[in-house]
């Protein structure tokens, strides 16, 4: 059992890296990482919203929309799961929302260090990205609560890797047209051609 | 604000192109570019979409509060990708297998959130509709670029129909895998803004 979570996590995290192997969440990925310190911040939010939210669109999907889903309720024959998107997406802003409010009440240090960051979330492909994926690999509860983590750390790591590099870019020549977004790419092509160590790998 | 509505169509394309210069909607464009078939799917999809709801958002933008208008904008794109999601399963299965969550994906390009934000809540329908469209074509553009570069030197083929015959099936060209690969999207981009920023020179940036 706790092997098989330990697995889904590694996968998770360097296998199926949201930014360097799916490239979800590029927007902001390529956006937002100018300094180390910002891309810590935009990462613990990341990971934050995305362990809690893979976790309720899935409890949404088991119990509400899939096939048959209302089945407790008494209900059979519907199936909702057309309304997925609408409702994950619904989902994922409420939360934010949610998140930003409690953090806005009882941690104060954390909500000005996270705070700007957490509107840009929703809008980050790799939250939707992992609800989707979540849905068609059909995780159970507790994989997705894993998987949600997981791919959260994976982004993180990311990101603030892309940062580091990017902070010593500084101080190299660089071709002038290339500067800026330009040498930003070639660096994630070469960081993903890296992270393609990975895959293929079974856990 | 009275811009010619040519000059609305036709900035995205070059001038101001939603992902070499506003570095919008990326996570897309790399990941599905490797054939064109599903580039030209996907360059639809997206061109409709952001141009319906740049027109959905404007013709209700003097109604929407602003504290919620993300949530309001959000459901209007949603319930068009749903839309779109629905026609392809109907219509051409295998593609949307293929494009798999990308089409979902669709809500949360950004290009489509950033244009509603950043033009339709201020501009008059029809030109909100057209700077959708333009948008639409401009980041169609770069995944058609890039989709052609790909599938051409990568496995010797466009749309499936063989223009380089591949050595292992008795032609002469040798395929570069890496073109097939995911990052190298990444290269070609960067390379392609490589270029634009070459040719306009006020697209530079510091650093």
């Amino acid at each position: 059992m706790i092997e098989s979570f330990l697995s889904l996590f590694l996968t998770a995290v360097f296998v199926e890296n949201m930014a360097l192997a799916f490239f979800l969440g590029m927007c902001t990925f390529l956006a937002v990482s100018k300094t180390v310190e910002m891309a810590l911040g935009l990462g613990l939010a990341v990971i934050t919203v995305l362990t809690l939210t893979v976790p309720v669109n899935n409890l949404i999907y088991k119990y509400i929309l899939q096939e048959d889903a209302l089945a407790w309720a008494g209900i059979t024959g519907i199936d909702l799961s057309f309304l997925g998107l609408i409702c994950y997406i619904g989902v994922i802003a409420a939360m934010v929302q949610i998140l930003e409010m409690t953090l806005d009440k009882f941690f104060p240090a954390l909500y000005n260090a996270l705070g700007i960051f957490l509107p840009l979330i929703t809008v980050n492909c790799a939250i939707l990205g992992s609800v989707l994926l979540m849905v068609e690999r059909d995780y159970n509860f507790a994989e997705s609560v894993v998987f949600g983590f997981g791919s959260g750390f994976g982004w993180a790591i990311a990101i603030v890797g892309l940062a580091g590099i990017r902070e010593k870019l500084k101080y190299s020549d660089i071709p002038p047209g290339l500067r800026g977004l330009g040498i930003t790419f070639i660096t994630v092509g070469l960081m993903s051609l890296a992270f393609m160590a990975f895959s293929g790998i079974q856990l | 604000m009275a811009e010619k509505p040519s000059k609305v169509l036709i900035d995205p394309f070059f001038n101001s192109n939603p992902v070499a210069l506003q570095v919008l909607g990326i996570c897309s464009a790399l990941a599905i570019t490797s054939k064109l078939e599903t580039v030209f799917v996907m360059a639809v999809a997206v061109t409709a979409v952001n141009g319906l709801s740049n027109a959905s958002v404007s013709l209700i933008r003097n109604h929407i509060p602003n504290s919620i208008r993300i949530i309001v904008q959000m459901t209007i794109i949603a319930s068009l990708v749903i839309v779109v999601d629905q026609v392809l399963k109907a219509y051409s299965y295998e593609i949307s297998k293929q494009l798999s969550i990308f089409v979902g994906l669709i809500i949360t390009n950004c290009i489509i959130m950033g244009r509603a934000e950043a033009f339709a809540m201020k501009e008059p329908v029809g030109l909100s509709f057209l700077d959708g469209i333009g948008n639409g074509l401009g980041y169609s553009l770069i995944l058609v670029v890039v989709g052609i570069i790909r599938e051409l030197f990568g496995s010797g083929r466009l749309l499936g129909n063989v223009i380089l015959p591949l050595s292992t099936e008795g032609g002469w060209y040798v395929s570069n895998g890496l073109l097939l690969l995911p990052p190298s999207a990444f290269f070609i981009i960067g390379l392609y803004i490589w270029v634009l920023r070459t040719w306009k020179r006020d697209q530079m940036e510091e650093n």
